[in-house]
């Protein structure tokens, strides 16, 4: 049942998938056959957010996407925002705010904000929650999410270090 | 009260400034959590490795005529297909009661009970043969109705009652000049944690098998594991995999046997995720309830009799329903002074999915149901709903209707003065995003009215009714480093901080290394439920520290020819109060000190015949205000602001508390107007995060701490009282009644659904 080999662009690097079923989802051969389990797999079904990768640039469920489908696109996840040993400043400000408890929806929070903030440094309250509204938090109340936001983004402004 | 501090908002800073006990510590696994390389036990991968999967019923109630395999094992790449027969020891496992079948034999007693399981090269072909399998079942009427349990035919060879306690307390002559009666519903409430049910099973030679899951306590898991492969407990090794959240449900085995057995069948390891929907079959629930109630006043307020009638529906098998109901019932008549009581608490068995624990369970149905009285009696009163609360609120010393006296610290009356006298930040909402409705910008703003109420509540801590409850810790002190060693799943709750501070608080340690909780290196550290981790593993890991604290001063002085009660460890160093003998702790252990110890909380005893005894160790209060917008058009709620006191003992991590307090209220919110597991005839109607809603950040309003109420619990390790479920109980109490307050309407159901508030929701 597989289909002939195609080739992903992940994170700048690229990997070539044999021996694939034309099923499988992006978030499927990203955490099974390329061993970047960093997007989580929460609902499988476009709710939760947690496998929130960028396919060149836009922030997408990778869920709901065919895996063969992404050829040609620049994919980037969690484990990609960041040069190896170090922290984006999303993530610090993760780490700083208290934002983590369990952490199996941080990986999906931190692509959602990185983009939110790529684009407004200096969101309003209802413009961050807005942009976090597509992931799913059961364990934070998006109390410290939210603090973690406001942290980057002053960051972002150049008001504060991290 | 002497010892009393309180905390406000402005002490919880975001970063830290020690590594000690009262500082924002950052969690040691958040930086592997924010870059994605934290492995969860969904991540787990093994050369060669098989899935697995699960066939399950799709009847409430059936009889199992046949089941034939011959077309599944056949399909390219299915390495087994195991049955109820396949099952190597006992057939059934329970948490309390083993009546829950590991794979189903005769018959199925709940829609989504497992039949069989799959293990085969790609999921793809896990469903595939899942689909080949074919089954008969002769179906029967499901029994759905809890309160026709106990005279329906037993679907079970235990009966249809799984517990009745018929707490009586005080004169029960006794008739107050004013009285009030309502009957309250709680719906289903799923935990939804985010990381689905998953696991990984390894073979290992000469029998035995290494498991990889998701719990909440390892070695309870371990035992009914092994009597289920029969096993004798030590060939069976769980470690625990990377935990998405928990909130109860994976109290419960799920998967855990199954895994066993195709890996041992195998002789492969086989890995297994749930889908989202698969989840909402394969964990227990929270228990719906029926609450009839008449709470008895004098004029003035003072309350004198409270009688009540708890129903509980347990679904199709026991899992902690016992404790369930004890929780409801103790704590029925909310956390007032009741001179007399006579509660009726039954929980039973129905076709209708298990339940068993979430977060504050028990407290959390009664809370909604005793609040919504005590409004009902303020009413009939003429009488502020928070003076009657402060008149009648539990202090240290006050019995509560189980007999039992406090002893410990109860400030029930400080986290409400603290909850209402806190200023209110909300505003009226000028964005239609921030109206009921939110981005569809449904609402009518000359239709939306303000409401606002209070919500007051407390529950017991830790296991109670005379249940042996420890935990066991290791600390091992070599080279200046501590290596601890303790069992306690790590859920999310931020356990793995707390052993770094106390390691440091007491040994002045700045490397503390924490083994992966396994059943191999260490005892029980009994369950991360109940809000007792801080208190049982913080208190082991506590114990374990001092009792090696105690052997280094000891080698130092003996070394040294000094007297021990001369010395001191402070700064990483053992030093003499004279000044004259200063040793560093990295030379003072290059031979290592290690202690391991039990450490359990003070006894407790059972109930009576009359649910009377001192069955609870600890208790913690909280309160919280709710302001919520109503469209009262559209059935339509926007909780604008929730604001929240806490009696939390002493704070050990500030940012780790507020964690607490604010996912806690999210889930509460979420039970208040939202979430809920719809039954159709024992069916699950909406098993999917796209059908059952739990709160996104726009549904959340901000959680204002008003105060962290600081006094020390005797007993507990550094004064400090769980603190993960109380927040779950006063929230969703106090968003009812500010909805009610909003509208009117006496609303005696949660989720309040929008048709509720349009067609008026039925009389309490």
């Amino acid at each position: 049942m597989s289909i002939d080999p195609y080739a992903l662009t992940v994170n700048g690097r690229e990997h070539e998938i044999s021996e694939g079923w034309p099923g499988e989802s992006l978030l499927w051969v990203l955490r099974e056959r390329l061993g970047l389990p960093g997007s989580k797999n929460a609902c499988e079904e476009g709710e939760c957010g947690s496998c929130s990768v960028r396919l060149d640039g836009e922030i997408v469920c990778s869920c709901l996407v065919l895996a063969a489908s992404a050829v040609g696109q620049e994919i980037t996840t969690v484990e990609g925002i960041a040069p190896d040993g170090t922290l984006s400043d999303v993530q610090q400000a993760f780490v700083d705010a208290g934002a983590v408890q369990c952490g199996f929806c941080t990986p999906g929070l931190v692509m959602a904000i990185d983009v939110l903030l790529d684009s407004d440094t200096d969101p309003d309250d209802l413009t961050v929650r807005e942009a976090i509204s597509g992931n799913l938090c059961r364990c934070t109340g998006y109390g410290r999410v939210i603090e973690a936001v406001n942290l980057a983004a002053a960051f972002r402004r150049g008001e504060t270090d991290l | 009260m002497s010892g009393t501090r309180t905390t406000d908002r402005t002490g919880v800073a975001p970063r830290t400034g020690g590594p000690g006990i009262g500082e924002s510590v950052p969690r040691p696994d958040g930086v592997p959590k924010v870059t994605g390389s934290f492995a969860f036990s969904s991540d787990l991968w093994h050369d060669r490795m098989l899935w697995g999967g699960t066939l399950r019923s799709p009847h409430p109630s059936a009889r199992i005529v046949s089941v034939d395999i011959g077309a599944a094992v056949t399909i390219t790449g299915v390495h087994a297909v195991l049955l109820h027969d396949d099952v190597p020891g006992s057939k059934a496992y329970g948490l309390e009661h083993s009546d829950q079948q590991v794979l189903a034999g005769e018959v199925v007693r709940h829609e989504g009970e497992p039949v069989a399981i799959v293990a085969a090269d790609h999921p793809e072909t896990v469903r595939r043969a899942l689909d080949a399998i074919v089954v008969e079942y002769e179906v029967v009427d499901p029994l759905t109705d809890p309160a026709a349990a106990e005279t329906a035919p037993p679907i079970h060879p235990d009966g249809n009652l799984i517990r009745r306690i018929h707490l009586r307390h005080g004169d029960q002559q006794v008739v107050g000049e004013v009285q009030v009666e309502g009957t309250y519903e709680v719906g289903m409430q799923d935990q939804a944690f985010l990381g689905p049910e998953s696991g990984m099973a390894i073979p290992v030679e000469g029998g035995g098998v290494d498991l990889y899951i998701a719990t909440q306590w390892l070695h309870a898991d371990r035992d009914q594991v092994a009597a289920c492969l029969g096993l004798r407990p030590e060939r069976v090794r769980l470690t625990l995999a990377g935990v998405g959240g928990a909130f109860g449900a994976r109290e419960d085995l799920s998967m855990h046997v199954h895994l066993c057995m195709l890996a041992m069948h195998t002789g492969r390891p086989v890995k297994m995720v749930y889908s989202r929907e698969e989840s909402f079959h394969g964990h227990v629930h929270r228990h719906p309830a029926r609450m009839w109630y008449r709470h008895h006043a004098d004029r003035d307020g003072t309350l004198v009799r409270v009688e009540a009638s708890l129903l509980l529906d347990g679904g199709a098998y026991a899992s902690s329903s016992s404790a369930v109901i004890a929780n409801a019932t103790c704590f029925a008549a909310g956390p007032y002074r009741v001179p007399s009581a006579d509660i009726e608490g039954v929980v039973v068995r129905t076709n209708n999915p298990p339940c068993g624990a979430m977060r504050g369970f028990g407290a959390v149905q009664t809370c909604f149901a005793h609040e919504a009285q005590m409004d009902l009696l303020a009413g009939a009163l003429g009488m502020d709903p928070v003076e009657l609360r402060l008149r009648n609120v539990l202090a240290t010393g006050d019995r509560l209707v189980t007999g039992q006296a406090i002893t410990g610290t109860a400030p029930g009356a400080e986290v409400i003065r603290t909850c209402v006298d806190h200023p209110s930040a909300a505003s009226i909402a000028e964005d239609p995003m921030a109206l009921p409705g939110g981005a569809g910008r449904t609402a009518d703003p000359a239709h939306v009215v303000r409401g606002e109420a209070l919500a007051v509540g407390f529950k017991n801590l830790m296991f109670s009714e005379g249940f042996d409850d420890y935990s066991s810790a290791a600390c091992r002190l070599a080279d200046g480093v501590a290596t601890i060693t303790c069992a306690c799943a790590e859920v999310g709750q931020g356990f793995v901080t707390l052993v770094q501070q106390i390691a440091h608080e007491v040994l002045g340690v700045q490397e503390v290394v924490l083994e992966p909780a396994s059943t191999e290196t260490i005892g029980s550290a009994g369950s991360t439920s109940a809000s007792r981790q801080t208190w049982m593993s913080g208190g082991a890991v506590q114990k374990a520290c001092e009792e090696v604290r105690v052997r280094l001063l000891a080698r130092v002085a003996d070394e040294h020819g000094v007297e021990l009660d001369g010395l001191v460890l402070v700064d990483g160093l053992v030093a003499s109060l004279t000044g004259d003998l200063r040793v560093d702790l990295v030379s003072a252990t290059s031979d290592p000190i290690h202690a391991e110890v039990e450490f359990r909380h003070a006894p407790t005893f059972p109930l009576d015949e009359d649910g009377q005894g001192d069955a609870h160790v600890s208790f913690a209060f909280s309160a919280h205000r709710a302001i919520v917008d109503v469209d009262v058009g559209l059935g339509l709620v926007k909780v604008v602001e929730l604001t929240t006191s806490q009696d939390v003992g002493r704070v050990l991590n500030p940012v780790q508390v507020v964690g607490q307090l604010e996912g806690g209220a999210a889930q509460g919110v979420g039970l208040a107007v939202m979430e809920e597991v719809q039954l159709s005839d024992g069916r699950i109607r909406n098993a999917s995060f796209t059908d059952y809603l739990v709160p996104t950040a726009l549904d959340m309003p901000p959680v204002e701490i008003a105060a962290l109420i600081e006094q020390p619990e005797p007993g507990a390790p550094f004064g400090a009282k769980g603190v993960g479920e109380p927040p779950s109980i006063t929230s969703t109490a106090a968003v009812a009644a500010a909805i009610r307050a909003a509208t009117g309407l006496a609303l005696p159901r949660v989720p309040v659904r929008p048709s509720d508030i349009v067609f008026g929701g039925g009389a309490a």
